[in-house]
């Protein structure tokens, strides 16, 4: 069953057995040639294009909270008790992740034309599936109890917001919020290679010429960021929850 | 004060919980509902406040009948009962001192709530049921740092927050050991007693009913069989009310 399921496999991808037996060559190869790594190029230009990649993360993470609040409130259906509001709350949610942010991405660059803003919105609409999702599921599993006991004394709907649910939900909503922006500073990295802003487009243009030398420099920086990013949301998660 | 008239409740249609209750609650001190588990006490205490929607019937409270209103009406009117939970109901993550002001959430707005901006008068009385209640210096801690009695302190001092004219409370002693269980009713009668209100308590421990209550109402199959001071409870009564003998010594 196995071996049918891996023969079969095989077939698919359509190996090429050359390509195959001369790949140790060529990866050796591509090593060499990124040897020795061009730091000169890091000032230059791959700094800058870093500090936009982590721009396009941080503000769209933010911009999908924002978003996404209304959206997982309208999904709980113990806060909107209705339940064809609660299904369009989740059609939206479920379409926000079902699209790659590449392909928001390539959608917000027609619309805006390259650069940052059509990366950030790419990261911000592909965010909001996520986090309102969790923030909505977060806000259901939130006890009725304490919110009764609110709506017996007579608080309006906005105070049962604030008093009942939110110190309820709060340790959820940055818990959500620090893994949206970890995952948003790894996708936001490759944004560039459709033009959407961030180092991505530093490492499109030195691979389309072929400036290996460059491109180690490039992974070895988004490779840097990405462990920084881990340490950060790791270290605040402590402090905080 | 407060009357209900033929008021009903059904949860499944035709199998009603509440059977035409009528009943008025008007004197200060504490009248306590009796009877056996399921047999509808939670249920009317709920439906008084509105937390159960009634099937029929009046509740006649304040002079408006609470079953018709709606949205900003029926607010107002819960603003003046208080509630006392069997679970305590806090909202855990938040302060014993933010606990109490939000017994107040009827009468501020939710912007200067949520900025914490109460007005200081709120304040000063939340400091001095603290006193009240025995938990003086609890102010700051959160309240899932306190025991089961102290919770209920500040379930109780909450509900007393709203300065009600009834106040209800539903099973505040089940879930507190017998010692606790008579602090804290202790701590209801004296508040009856001291603000001059009368006290709706539901409980199903006889003893602590018949210790307690000037007036005790007795539940059987979601109707009234029983109402009366605590001294006419006999064994017959009881026998009425929750049914068999062997348990009564």
């Amino acid at each position: 069953m196995i071996v049918v399921a891996i023969v079969l496999s095989i077939q698919t991808v359509e190996v090429i057995p050359e390509f195959l037996a001369d790949a140790p060559e060529q990866v050796a190869d591509l090593l060499t040639r990124m040897w020795p790594l061009d730091f000169a190029y890091y000032p230059d230009t791959v700094h800058a294009a870093l500090m936009e990649t982590i721009h396009i993360a941080s503000l769209g993470t933010l911009l999908a909270l924002v978003l996404a609040m209304p959206v997982g409130i309208l999904a709980a259906h113990n806060l909107v008790p209705s339940t064809p509001v609660n299904l369009v709350a989740k059609l939206i949610l479920v379409s926000s992740r079902s699209v790659n942010s590449l392909v928001w991405a390539l959608l917000f660059v027609g619309i805006f034309g390259p650069g940052a803003l059509a990366g950030t919105l790419a990261i911000a609409f592909r965010s909001i599936g996520f986090v309102g999702k969790l923030f909505g599921e977060a806000l259901e599993e939130a006890q009725p109890g304490p919110i009764e006991a609110l709506s017996a004394a007579g608080a309006p709907w906005a105070s049962r917001m604030t008093f009942g649910y939110w110190p309820q939900v709060k340790p959820a909503f940055w818990s959500i919020a620090l893994f949206r922006w970890d995952i948003n500073v790894r996708e936001s990295a490759v944004l560039g290679l459709v033009g959407a802003g961030g180092i991505g487009m530093a490492l499109d243009s030195a691979l389309n010429l072929f400036q290996w030398t460059r491109v180690a420099v490039i992974l070895l920086a988004i490779f840097a960021v990405v462990i920084i990013a881990e340490v950060v949301v790791t270290q605040v998660r402590r402090r905080m929850i | 004060m407060l009357k209900l008239n033929h008021l009903s409740k059904s949860y499944v249609a035709g199998t009603p919980v509440l059977r035409d209750i009528t009943l008025e609650v008007s004197e200060r001190g504490v009248t306590a509902i009796i009877g056996a588990s399921g047999t509808g006490k939670s249920t009317l205490i709920r439906c008084i406040n509105r937390l159960v929607e009634p099937t029929a019937g009046e509740i006649l409270f304040e002079g408006a009948d609470l079953a018709t209103l709606n949205g900003r009406s029926l607010r107002h009117a819960r603003r003046h009962i208080g509630m006392v939970f069997q679970e305590y109901n806090l909202v855990e993550r938040l302060t014993v001192m933010e606990n109490l002001l939000s017994g107040r959430l009827g009468y501020v707005s939710a912007w200067r709530a949520w900025r914490r901006k109460f007005p200081p008068e709120d304040i000063r009385r939340a400091y001095e049921l603290l006193d009240v209640v025995g938990l003086a210096g609890f102010a700051l801690q959160r309240a899932d740092a306190l025991s089961g009695g102290q919770r209920q302190r500040v379930g109780i001092a909450r509900a007393v927050m709203q300065e009600p004219t009834l106040l209800l409370a539903d099973e505040p002693t089940s879930s507190l050991d017998p010692k606790t269980a008579v602090e804290i009713m202790e701590l209801l009668a004296g508040i009856a007693r001291s603000r001059g209100i009368p006290v709706l308590v539901n409980m199903h421990d006889v003893e602590l009913a018949k210790r307690f209550a000037d007036r005790i109402i007795g539940m059987a199959g979601g109707a009234l069989v029983f109402d009366g001071p605590a001294a006419e409870l006999d064994d017959a009564m009881l026998t009425t009310i929750y049914g068999g003998q062997g348990w009564i010594q």
